[in-house]
């Protein structure tokens, strides 16, 4: 089968999926409704498979499949065509959406099998894939933002599925608008760049790019630069950065496979995804890198220290996402997009792995997520816990499972590139000194303290079709570093390559690190493990314990990180407020008062005129026959006059 | 001899409609009759050559010769899709309006059809009296589906409606005499021509307001603007949409609210270009100020209709940032987007009146949780919802983003404003359907249980939704009649001016 065909398979079985579960959505057919969105995945993940598979076959530098399907814009020199194109990066998005969303897939049919509305969501659930494939496979900037703003809709959805609940319903909405902030930033670096450049291409805009021959300028205002940065502020609505990250937490209202699948492994990292498609764009932009370095390195600390004091599960697993997605931007603004892509991909195992654990915890433990109300778990939910404890171990970086080797390059990166710092090493090493600590404490807290909750709650195993890709998940998220191997490393370990790094190298355009010593790179690499292990240790000790000393407010910082530092209640009396309540004084006042009330007295007068005026033509004889004489008199003395 | 019949046809249907019992062989007559209507001028598409500026399918009849006034009608790659708007929202009011409207059927029908003979005479108009002609007659008919199926305020809505439109229309009355007087003196001869118009050269002095340019164009567009509405004459639209019935709403903000923008792109602006180019920072900055008003207002509506019908304040704002970024990016997409809003708003005052006719109240703190009762509506609502906030992929996406790129090659500022009108057209959708449709039940709700949508209204929504991704999808079949057109207007309104003639004769 030609690649164009497969291309096409891979994006339309979720589409043919969702319009057949969504013709049929109030049926209450859980195993039929998810077998047919799975197999619709299955197909799809199969598909992609072969087109990674057809992929290597082609020659290193023409390692490009495209298919293109029909023009949508053709105005003027605004030409965009719905094409699609899958590449070295592309590759492997697609094919952590399709495996990693079959697997949330069949997750899901053990899940919301006892949902009335299960058809309806798993509709729902393989649109937003569709959508998701839409934004990878877009080969230029407006086709990414159809699957872009796709996929906030069915986040939206998602998120308020459980409509009849208002606070989620609020919470679906909010995620949409603060997305549309993001997504209206998005709009204009569009039009700045395409002002620049007369093209929105991603291949052609890194030939503009690559011909404009100039070194990068460290300016503000070029269009380069004020462009990246307008989809840079796109991204941070999408990937929830600061300060369009207040969604995020809200959107874990909707059902966990969701949290796993959107929330954690895919849509949050369009942002991410995103910047390394534009790569040499921004590199182009030395400023944008900059502000993103800073923006992702403040992100991942500041939601890392949230994450500390919540206990919801998946709250702290809420912000432990924005916060490993900060460590994607950071490695961005160094411009260490493989970094970026590498921990895209294990957070993308990890995190999905960690939240549908906490799935089957909340399952198992009958809708309960606060985890003081939890303890003990390992004895009654093996399965779970022992998946769980692969995903802690792949989070907090353990050397040899997965997210040490992503973590670490991150961070040897934000140090010796040359856009890197010590500031921003600093700020990737708290935020995992952080995420130890949280991730510890929630696996104390949930797993092994003494359990907490009260006798006539009876924790259970989940099903098969749950623990499954729990399995999956947990292999990957321990194996899926060696593929990329540091080199500094593989020296010790007969010299594997780095196996994402030359297949993505074609592609993506690497920032040679300005810092080439590897003593200093092993060195920092051994200090953050152990800082990391003391980190956990400490968390351990502190909760594990009978009654973790957590009494409510001991003290104003913690009072502040455990509110969240009050950033909600920020925007809400300082923007959503204002807006509302000003919008209603000046509907009152000027369109009620002002503009109407002038009509009236408008009317008036002219009512009030014509009133005056009607005597005149009263319909008495002699009345008018004095007019006359009036008249006659008037004209005869203006003659005379003359 | 087309275009006559597409823009008289309606009034032989009324005339018939005379003869008819009241009642349903009333409604079953329009409806037939409305989608024969439709179905011809749908034939349009295929008589006009799309690839010629020329104003094409001429009728001329001399009708008061001393005066140069001329029953002259034409149509062009611009107003064409106007036509087809119009023609094709009327057989879905009829049959929307099936049992919305229980009184007066007959009545109801034959102003229905004069609305439609007077709003395409003025799309297809090309004689100055003949135009003013149709373009007051809308009104009358307006007024009575205002004024006798209108809800409890609605004679103050008539009268405010009424008067709001009439002010705006006596300026541009006085400046088409004035013009007519100028051709007597620069040709010899009086004409009422649109084509004698554009060649009159109206002295412009840049600075002076009292230019006779500047208080020609002023005359003509205040007249335009009042209709569109723009802000700050916007306050008739709320008014006048809260108190019609359904159906009047539908083709209030359907159609004529797009008289209006019509008039900018074919009168005003290419009569008086200097004029218009000159003060053009003054529509721009109302239109802006519009999108982002209207918005606000929307947000605070308590009245469902009262919401969408400041959403097309805000909507139609950017219809004319489009029009006065006088590009072509900026100009397709003002004329897109009135299509786009034509479809997406009077759907929305349909979708209304489906809640409205079941519940009689529009009053959004009395619904709550309405989605488990009407899933098949809340799928409809929030696929036309997704028009109106400009998701990719639906019509108001195309329209809406080639206005902004338009709007950003010709003044980046404005536009980092009106992309604000983006986010908060999110948010007072959203909103409102939260409110509506989301939560619990209301014990509203609860005492007037709903039934979901019938066939009969879902057959009037459902050409909506196939318009939605047709022209989200596929803007090129629509944009191919207009693109010759608009690019001719974009490089010559300057100097404008049509030759009439017809298809065939100048191939």
């Amino acid at each position: 089968m030609n690649s164009e065909n497969l291309i096409a398979i891979v994006l339309l079985s979720p589409f043919i999926g969702f319009l057949i579960n969504g013709l049929r959505f109030n049926k209450k057919t859980p195993v039929l409704s998810g077998t047919i969105a799975s197999i619709a995945m299955l197909i799809s993940f199969i598909s992609a498979i072969i087109l990674f598979i057809n992929l290597i076959q082609l020659p290193v530098d023409n390692r490009k499949l495209t298919f293109d399907f029909l023009n949508w814009f053709n105005i003027e020199n605004f030409k965009i065509n719905f094409s699609f194109v899958v590449d070295q990066i592309s590759a492997i998005m697609i094919l952590i959406i399709t495996g990693v969303g079959f697997f949330i897939h069949l997750f899901s049919i053990g899940y919301m099998s006892h949902d009335p509305g299960v058809t309806k969501y798993f509709s729902y659930l393989n649109f937003f894939v569709f959508n998701m494939l839409i934004l990878v496979l877009g080969d230029s900037l407006p086709v990414m933002f159809v699957g872009w703003e796709g996929v906030g809709l069915c986040s939206y959805l998602l998120i308020g599925f459980w409509y009849k609940d208002a606070s989620k319903a609020s919470a679906g909405m909010k995620a949409f608008i603060v997305n549309r902030i993001g997504d209206a930033a998005f709009i204009i670096g569009m039009f700045i760049l395409f002002m620049e450049f007369k093209t929105l291409n991603f291949h052609e805009l890194a030939t503009a790019i690559k011909s404009l021959g100039v070194a990068p300028m460290w300016t503000w205002s070029s269009p380069i630069a004020l462009g990246t940065l307008f989809l840079f502020i796109g991204a941070t609505g999408k990937s929830a950065q600061i300060p369009l990250y207040v969604w995020l937490p809200d959107a874990m209202a909707g059902p966990t496979p969701v949290s796993a699948l959107i929330h954690a492994a895919t849509m949050v990292t369009a942002g991410v995804y995103m910047i390394v498609r534009m790569g040499d764009v921004f590199l182009a932009a030395p400023t944008t890198l900059f502000v993103i370095a800073i923006i992702g390195g403040l992100t991942a600390l500041f939601s890392a220290t949230i994450g500390i004091f919540q206990n919801d599960i998946k709250k702290v697993l809420a912000y432990s996402t924005v916060s490993q997605l900060g460590l994607m931007f950071l490695a961005c603004g160094v411009g260490a997009f493989t970094a970026a892509m590498f921990h895209l991909m294990t957070h993308a195992f990890f995190k999905a792995l960690m939240f549908l654990g906490s799935g089957s915890v909340i399952h198992g433990m009958h809708e309960e997520q606060d985890i003081q109300k939890m303890g003990g778990l390992k004895k009654y939910m093996p399965w779970t816990h022992i998946t769980f404890f692969m995903g802690w171990l792949a989070i907090i970086g353990l050397p040899g499972f997965s997210g040490f080797f992503s973590k670490d390059e991150i961070l040897w990166y934000s140090y010796a590139s040359p856009y890197g710092s010590k500031i921003f090493w600093l700020l990737g090493l708290l935020t995992a000194l952080c995420t130890a600590f949280y991730m510890t404490r929630l696996m104390a807290l949930t797993f092994w303290s003494p359990s907490r909750f009260s006798k006539d709650v009876h924790p259970h195993e989940s099903s098969a079709v749950m623990l499954i890709p729990l399995f999956v998940l947990a292999l990957l998220s321990i194996f899926a570093g060696w593929i990329g191997v540091p080199h500094v490393l593989a020296e010790y370990l007969g010299h594997i390559p780095n196996y994402l790094s030359s297949w993505l190298s074609p592609v993506v355009t690497y920032v040679k690190p300005a810092v080439d010593n590897h003593s200093i790179e092993l060195g920092l690499m051994v200090s953050s493990v152990l800082l990391v292990l003391v980190s956990a240790f400490i968390a351990f000790k502190i909760y594990i314990l009978p009654k973790p000393s957590e009494n409510k407010n001991s003290n104003p910082i913690k009072h502040l990180i455990a509110n969240k530092y009050f950033i909600d209640e920020l925007y809400n009396t300082t923007l959503v407020n204002p807006i509302i309540s000003g919008s209603k004084n000046i509907w009152y006042y000027f369109d009620v008062n002002i503009i109407d009330k002038t009509t009236h007295i408008l009317s008036d007068l002219v009512s009030g005129a014509s009133r005056v005026v009607r005597q005149v033509q009263s319909g008495n004889i002699q009345t008018y026959a004095m007019y006359i004489v009036i008249g006659l008199v008037v004209t005869l003395s203006i003659l005379i006059a003359r | 001899m087309d275009l006559s019949i597409v823009t008289l046809s309606p009034l032989l249907a009324a005339a018939i409609l005379l003869f008819l019992p009241q009642g349903k062989t009333v409604r079953v007559f329009s409806l037939l009759a409305s989608i024969l209507q439709f179905v011809f001028s749908l034939s349009l598409l295929n008589k006009i050559d799309v690839n010629s500026t020329v104003l094409q399918l001429n009728e001329k009849i001399t009708w008061i010769g001393n005066f140069g006034v001329n029953y002259h009608l034409g149509i062009d790659g611009i107003s064409i899709w106007l036509v087809l708007l119009t023609t094709f929202l009327l057989p879905l009011v009829v049959l929307g309006s099936w049992t919305a409207i229980e009184n007066r059927t007959k009545l109801f029908h034959f102003s229905l059809f004069l609305l439609q003979t007077s709003m395409l005479g003025t799309f297809l108009s090309i004689d100055a009296v003949l135009f003013y002609l149709f373009w007051e007659l809308s009104l009358v008919p307006m007024y009575l589906l205002i004024g006798i199926w209108g809800g409890q305020r609605r004679i103050y809505a008539t009268v405010k409606f009424f008067i709001f439109t009439m002010v705006g229309s006596i300026f541009m009355l006085a400046a088409i005499i004035y013009l007519m007087l100028q051709t007597q003196a620069v040709f010899g001869q009086m004409s009422a021509s649109l084509l004698d118009f554009y060649k009159l050269d109206v002295p412009f002095i840049a600075g002076s307001f009292f230019s006779m340019q500047t208080l020609l164009f002023f005359a003509f567009a205040i007249a335009f603007c009042i209709k569109i509405p723009i802000f700050p004459f916007h306050t008739w639209l709320p008014d006048a949409h809260v108190e019609a019935p359904t159906p009047g709403s539908v083709i209030l903000a359907g159609v004529m609210l797009k008289m209006g923008g019509y008039g900018l792109i074919r009168w005003a602006i290419p009569l008086f270009p200097e004029a218009a180019n000159y003060y053009s920072w003054i529509f721009v900055s109302v239109a802006v100020i519009g999108i982002i008003y209207g918005a606000l207002m929307a947000l605070v509506q308590t009245d469902i209709k009262k919401l969408v019908a400041y959403s097309s304040v805000s909507h139609m704002g950017y219809v004319v940032l489009g029009i006065f970024a006088f590009n072509i990016k900026g100009v397709t997409g003002g004329l897109y987007q009135m299509l786009n809003h034509g479809i997406s708003t009077s759907a929305l005052f349909f979708l209304v009146g489906i809640v409205y006719e079941r519940t009689h109240t529009r009053e959004i703190k009395n619904y709550g949780g309405i989605t488990s009762q009407m899933p098949i509506f809340t799928i409809l609502f929030i696929i036309i919802t997704l028009s109106s906030i400009a998701a990719p992929l639906t019509n108001g996406f195309v329209g809406e983003f080639l206005i902004l790129m338009g709007s950003y090659e010709a003044f980046p500022v404005y536009t980092y404003f009106s992309v604000t009108g983006v986010v908060l057209g999110a948010a007072y959708m959203l909103w409102m359907i939260k409110r509506v449709f989301f939560g619990e039940q209301s014990d509203f709700i609860k005492k007037h249980p709903l039934t979901d949508i019938n066939l009969r209204e879902f057959l009037v929504i459902a050409p909506f939704v196939v318009m939605v991704f047709w022209m989200g999808i596929r803007p090129g079949d629509f944009f191919k009649y207009a693109q010759t057109s608009v690019d001719y207007f974009v490089k010559n309104y300057n100097h404008y001016n049509l030759l009439e003639k017809n298809v065939g004769a100048n191939k």
